[in-house]
């Protein structure tokens, strides 16, 4: 793999999606903070959890950065629309997978099945994570099109 | 039992049932969803796995199609109903000429680390029929209809794992000790047993999303169940600290609240029904599973003011983070996990209650301008920080826009509080909110909590004020107006010293409680706005719960806490049999009216209690002298 590249263009990638996630907030598009999500992991402190998320969140944007480079080194060639279909794996697999599971690994987090104890955590987020808007999945599937999309169309093959 | 028989009984059933008043009903529920139980043992509504999900019962909208769960004696029978002491559990007593039975009804809880040492299903209706005198015949009827009543969905007898249905992907499984026939095609099972004194026999109705379901078992373990959730209900209503003359009243209505409350997220719903109608065959029945933000600082203040901190402070975080998706706008109502678009439709295939049509699902209020849920996200707030809360950064960010949109749009008519649908005014009530908007976060920020544009907060402040003296009050009537330059009543503006914009002894405050009285109370029972007034809909309403529970606070803050306590005396008469009331009150019958049992109303009878308390001890520490301008009031009164 091409460390340099990698590093480069996943940083580059995330900063993207992060910008993409946080403008679909400030437009109403949906609540989902992947930073603030990661972050209450560690602390519930909402100030420091979005400062924590947010340097998790780059850890991840790395780690996934990597299993991107994997797969175009393996087919030995690299496009945007070949990082793009990553990227739709990746968005589905968060919204459809990853989300419904997160109450299960999430310390601070209710699951749908919470109650009548209220929950002073944060809210699940369901299937295609709908309850944080439900614009939600599109917001979720554009930002990773476009993060893969850059890591196919900039990421150089070793 | 024969076909003769099962067909007879089939019919009976399900063609003879007549429309109940609404307050035959009780509440049953898991913080999650709920039901309600007629007085003759019927599930005659729940929507599963939401509150404002589609129904799996609906006979309270249609008896015909709605679908229901009936437990009840063949023949003739006399009822007797409570909740067990400070439980959401539900006994229904059946008393028949050959014997008596009684029926215990509830939605099993149980605290989160129970549940994680006991496989439970995701939703279950959980009912105990026990012998207690002779022998009483039983009949039962399960007759569900999803979707509103649109789906008829094929029962599948599974022996000892009961009788199945799938419904979009979800099972419904109903297990029973009493013997079930499938009948009707097999889209509905019916049965009739004999319960002998001291038998105790369970059906258990489970809701499950995910497969494998969890099948709960019956017998002993069912009565696990019930001690369980007896038991996680009376922990929480002892955490009440209110020891006042009316503890029940109050304990009831915060049981009530719970239940209405989603616990996942915090939010609470305004009334668990849909389409109940204001007036009995009329158009005003909407739907109310949805969560208002005019509720919020009035929530706030009973549920923090009862101990509840917990569901308090996940209230809060709901108000403030599940608005976000409309901000620096806030809507006025949302879901329960902050949707705002919730597109109101209708649905024809359902006749309403007793013909009160149209039913209907979503609420079109969600389109329209209410310029005093800032106040009330605001003041809510406040009331958040009084009590400990801290805010985090985006928080205080956001709670500094809500203060700036309330500054460039407190000018503009607005539907105002009662959404009426017959267009904008300068709804006074608003234009108070507004002021309490930023008299609130003016606060927060000299307190040193909240860094906002205080110069422009301040102006705006002083300026609302001074266009509600100049416009909202009318010196020929005496009295603050519905609407700027108006001369029309409207109950709301009783809010205006709870708010704090105003002394309740000031003398402009004392006579507007006078000429409300007036205009719109009927005895203890007080009308949101005249009769006549024109708020886009025919007219026909009841007196509103609320509005009479904020006049006895008004009264008390006026000085008259004996006038205002025998108000509230009078009002706690109209719960029903087990302490629930809807939003409105017939005040030629005492019936009651409109989606039950409404949160607000509830609501309004807790602070309604608290202030009297409040006023109660510095009246007697005050002495018993009166000022003179009591007599006044009390002329009035």
């Amino acid at each position: 793999m091409n460390k340099r590249s990698l590093s480069l263009w996943g940083f580059v990638g995330t900063v993207i999606l992060t910008t993409l996630m946080a403008a679909s907030q400030e437009l109403g598009l949906s609540r989902i903070n992947f930073p603030f999500m990661l972050g209450t992991m560690f602390t519930p402190n909402r100030d420091r959890a979005g400062l924590i998320g947010f340097g998790v969140h780059f850890l991840n944007g790395w780690i996934f950065a990597s299993v991107y480079a994997a797969a175009f080194e393996s087919w030995r060639r690299a496009s945007w629309w070949l990082g793009a279909a990553i990227g739709l794996v990746h968005a589905l697999y968060v919204l459809v997978v990853a989300m419904p599971a997160l109450p299960a690994m999430h310390p601070r987090m209710a699951n749908e099945q919470q109650g009548p104890t209220p929950t002073k955590q944060l809210e699940p987020p369901g299937f295609m994570a709908l309850n944080y808007g439900r614009r939600t999945p599109l917001s979720v599937i554009l930002a990773h099109l476009v993060y893969g999309g850059i890591l196919g169309a900039f990421y150089r093959l070793k | 039992m024969d076909e003769k028989r099962q067909a007879l009984l089939f019919r009976k059933s399900t063609y003879n049932a007549s429309y109940l008043p609404i307050d035959d009903y009780a509440l049953i529920g898991d913080c999650r969803s709920a039901g309600l139980i007629s007085r003759d043992g019927s599930l005659d509504w729940l929507c599963l796995p939401r509150f404002d999900s589609p129904s799996i019962f609906a006979a309270v909208l249609d008896t015909e199609k709605g679908g229901r769960f009936l437990v009840r004696p063949v023949g003739e029978f006399r009822t007797e109903r409570r909740y067990l002491a400070n439980t959401n559990v539900l006994e229904t007593i059946f008393r028949t000429p050959t014997g008596a039975c009684v029926l215990r009804d509830l939605m099993p809880v149980s605290s989160e680390e129970d549940k994680r040492a006991y496989l439970t299903p995701e939703h279950e209706v959980l009912r105990q029929l026990e012998g207690l005198e002779g022998e009483v015949e039983v009949e039962i009827l399960y007759d569900p209809r999803p979707d509103y009543g649109r789906v008829r969905p094929l029962l599948e007898q599974r022996g000892a794992l009961g009788l199945r249905c799938e419904v979009d992907g979800t099972s419904l499984t109903l297990r029973s000790e009493l013997p079930l026939e499938l009948t009707d095609g097999d889209h509905s099972a019916c049965g009739v047993a004999r319960i002998r004194s001291g038998e105790r026999k369970y059906l258990s109705l489970t809701y499950s999303m995910e497969a494998p379901a969890v099948v709960p078992l019956l017998g002993e373990a069912a009565r696990g169940r019930i001690e369980r959730t007896v038991r996680w209900w009376q922990e929480w209503a002892d955490r009440c600290p209110y020891e006042g003359p009316y503890r029940d009243a109050v304990v009831r209505s915060a049981l009530a609240l719970k239940l209405m409350t989603y616990a996942p997220s915090g939010a609470l719903v305004a009334a668990p029904t849909t389409s109940l109608p204001e007036a009995v065959g009329g158009v005003r029945n909407w739907d109310y599973r949805y969560c208002w933000l005019r509720d919020a600082s009035f929530t706030l203040r009973a549920l923090f003011a009862l101990g509840y901190r917990e569901e308090a402070e996940a209230y809060t975080g709901w108000l403030l983070h599940a608005t976000r998706l409309t901000w620096p706008e806030l809507h006025v109502l949302y879901d329960v996990f902050g949707e705002a678009k919730l597109p109101e439709r209708q649905l024809p295939h359902l006749e309403g209650y007793a013909g009160s049509r149209p039913v209907r699902i979503g609420n079109d209020a969600h389109g329209q301008l209410q310029l005093d849920v800032y106040g009330e996200v605001i003041n809510g707030a406040a009331r958040f920080l009084d009590r400990g809360g801290r805010f985090d950064r985006d928080t205080s960010r956001m709670l500094n826009d809500l203060g700036r949109t309330v500054c460039r749009r407190w000018r503009e008519p607005d539907e105002g509080i009662w959404e009426g649908r017959s267009g904008r005014f300068h709804n006074t009530h608003s234009k108070v909110l507004c002021w309490v908007a930023l008299d609130r976060l003016i606060e927060m920020h000299e307190a040193g909590y909240l860094e906002v544009s205080v110069e422009l907060f301040r102006a705006n402040r002083a300026e609302i004020r001074k266009e509600i003296e100049a416009h909202g009050y009318n010196e020929r009537i005496g009295s603050y107006t519905r609407t700027f330059d108006g001369e029309e009543m409207d109950a709301s503006l009783l809010t205006m010293p709870l708010y704090g914009y105003i002394e309740g002894k000031h003398p402009r405050m004392r006579s507007t409680s006078a000429r409300i009285h007036e205009k719109l109370a009927r005895d203890e029972l007080v009308y949101r706005y005249e009769t006549g007034t024109d708020d886009g809909l025919p007219p026909g309403e009841g007196a509103f719960g609320i509005c009479s529970f904020w006049a006895v606070e008004c009264v008390a803050q006026g000085g008259n806490v004996e006038a205002a306590t025998q108000t509230f005396e009078q009002l706690l008469a109209y719960a029903n049999d087990v302490g629930l009331f809807a939003e409105e009150i017939d005040p030629d019958t005492g019936a009651a009216l409109g989606n039950f049992p409404q949160a607000f109303t509830h609501i309004g009878l807790i602070n309604a209690a608290l202030t009297l308390a409040e006023y109660r001890d510095e009246h007697a520490l005050a002495g018993q002298d009166q000022p003179p301008a009591e007599k006044e009031l009390e002329d009035h009164t």
